[in-house]
């Protein structure tokens, strides 16, 4: 067992021990701290959170930016077209959900929320956070890596939320989700589905998700390679 | 808009036509008793059945368990929404505890504190803002860092929904209440 391991083990066992802790797992995150530093220099920034709210991650941002959060739970967008039986109309309804000007937003904070998305509703959703962000702007996700084997038990549907314990460690917490995730993106549908932002961080983590930090390019900056 | 019909018909009070300033009877009711003997601190609440429209202002703590539309700016004191407070109005507050339910914006030069069961529809501008897992919060935080009077009530393009119209216009109004009951207790 690697010591790193031993530490994370020792650091959970350590923040469930005092009074009202959770038995919710907490990750490193690697991305999230650049994703901080990239925005902590703006004036007065703003940032776009596409999950649940969760309180102490607004005072996180709030406190480390100063930023203008702007809360969007678009998981509940999900579960009531589930509900409604109106999942063929999501790709349309994203196509309008965001109503923010062009360029208005410094970060976006995804999570996970793409796995819970097929092709069809994740690109339209994509091109307009696209358009939201301003050039040198942030956006941070997960995408699972992990393809479910036919024949494996699957498990319930949940969403996370990923509550920020420090800049390089999350709490995950699952809660029930109307629909489970949808089959893992390849990095090119990926890179494609974003454009014109640049991955500049990846990182794939223990937990087969695969931690991007994208940034929308600054006019002056040279051409990205062709995608292949 | 401003429905002077729907004021109290005052059962005990000696003037029918004045329309109702809760400050008077919040300070009246806040007032140290004579044979207390000792400095109470200022309390003020808004009881369950009290409906209030137009602008509230004070200059004590106050709690509200009735409902408000307008404008409530309590500058220099707390705002408690309580659990049974629904409020429709532009906030502005030095500290605000929300347990009940709030449409509109909500700005405090201290703290903004949505607490278990509270409910905020609008945008929060407040240098510490707390929400409470089982809190509602649908808006914007605004946590700048910079001195000043905050914006509350100030909806921007950038708003994710838009603020109801009807507030600015009646903010200017005297306060009517709706009450069968005085306004503090």
């Amino acid at each position: 067992m690697a010591l790193s391991d031993l530490f994370s083990r020792l650091k959970r066992v350590d923040s469930d021990s005092g009074t009202g802790a959770t038995s919710a797992p907490v990750s490193p995150t690697k991305a999230l701290g650049k994703f901080v530093a990239g925005l902590a220099g703006r004036d007065a920034p703003v940032l776009l959170d596409l999950g649940p709210v969760i309180g102490s991650n607004v005072s996180f941002f709030g406190e480390r930016l100063g930023c203008k959060i702007v809360v969007e739970d678009l998981g509940k967008d999900i579960d009531r077209h589930v509900s409604e039986r109106r999942l063929a109309e999501l790709p349309r309804f994203f196509e309008a959900r965001i109503s923010r000007p062009d360029e208005s937003v410094d970060g976006i904070l995804c999570w996970d929320l793409f796995d819970f998305l097929d092709k069809a509703s994740a690109v339209p959703l994509a091109r307009q956070l696209t358009r939201t962000m301003k050039p040198g702007g942030l956006l941070f996700a997960f995408f699972n890596t992990h393809e479910q084997k036919p024949g494996v038990a699957v498990p319930p549907a949940a969403y996370t939320k990923y509550v920020v314990v420090d800049g390089t460690r999350l709490e995950q917490r699952s809660y029930p989700a109307a629909r489970g995730k949808q089959r893992p993106f390849q990095n090119r549908d990926i890179q494609k589905m974003f454009e014109p932002l640049r991955i500049t961080h990846q990182f794939l983590l223990k937990s087969h998700m695969r931690e991007v930090l994208f940034r929308k390019p600054m006019p002056g900056d040279p051409p990205a390679p062709p995608t292949i | 808009m401003w429905k002077r019909d729907e004021a109290v018909k005052p059962t005990n009070q000696p003037n029918p036509a004045a329309p109702v300033v809760p400050t008077a009877p919040a300070s009246a009711a806040a007032a140290p008793r004579p044979d207390s003997g000792r400095i109470e601190r200022d309390l003020v609440n808004i009881g369950k059945s009290v409906v209030i429209k137009g602008e509230l202002s004070g200059s004590e703590d106050l709690t509200i368990e009735g409902h408000v539309e307008g404008k409530i700016e309590l500058k220099d004191n707390v705002l408690t929404i309580g659990p049974n407070g629904r409020i429709k109005a532009a906030v502005f507050a030095k500290a605000v505890i929300v347990l009940g339910e709030v449409n509109g914006n909500i700005a405090a030069s201290e703290k903004v504190d949505i607490r278990d069961g509270g409910s905020v529809d609008g945008d929060v501008v407040s240098p510490k803002v707390a929400i409470a897992e089982g809190a509602h919060f649908r808006g914007s935080v605004d946590m700048q860092r910079k001195t000043g009077q905050p914006q509350a009530g100030v909806k921007t393009s950038e708003s994710p929904k838009p603020a109801d119209s009807s507030k600015s216009a009646v903010a200017a109004q005297p306060v009517v209440a709706q009450a069968a009951q005085p306004a503090a207790h």
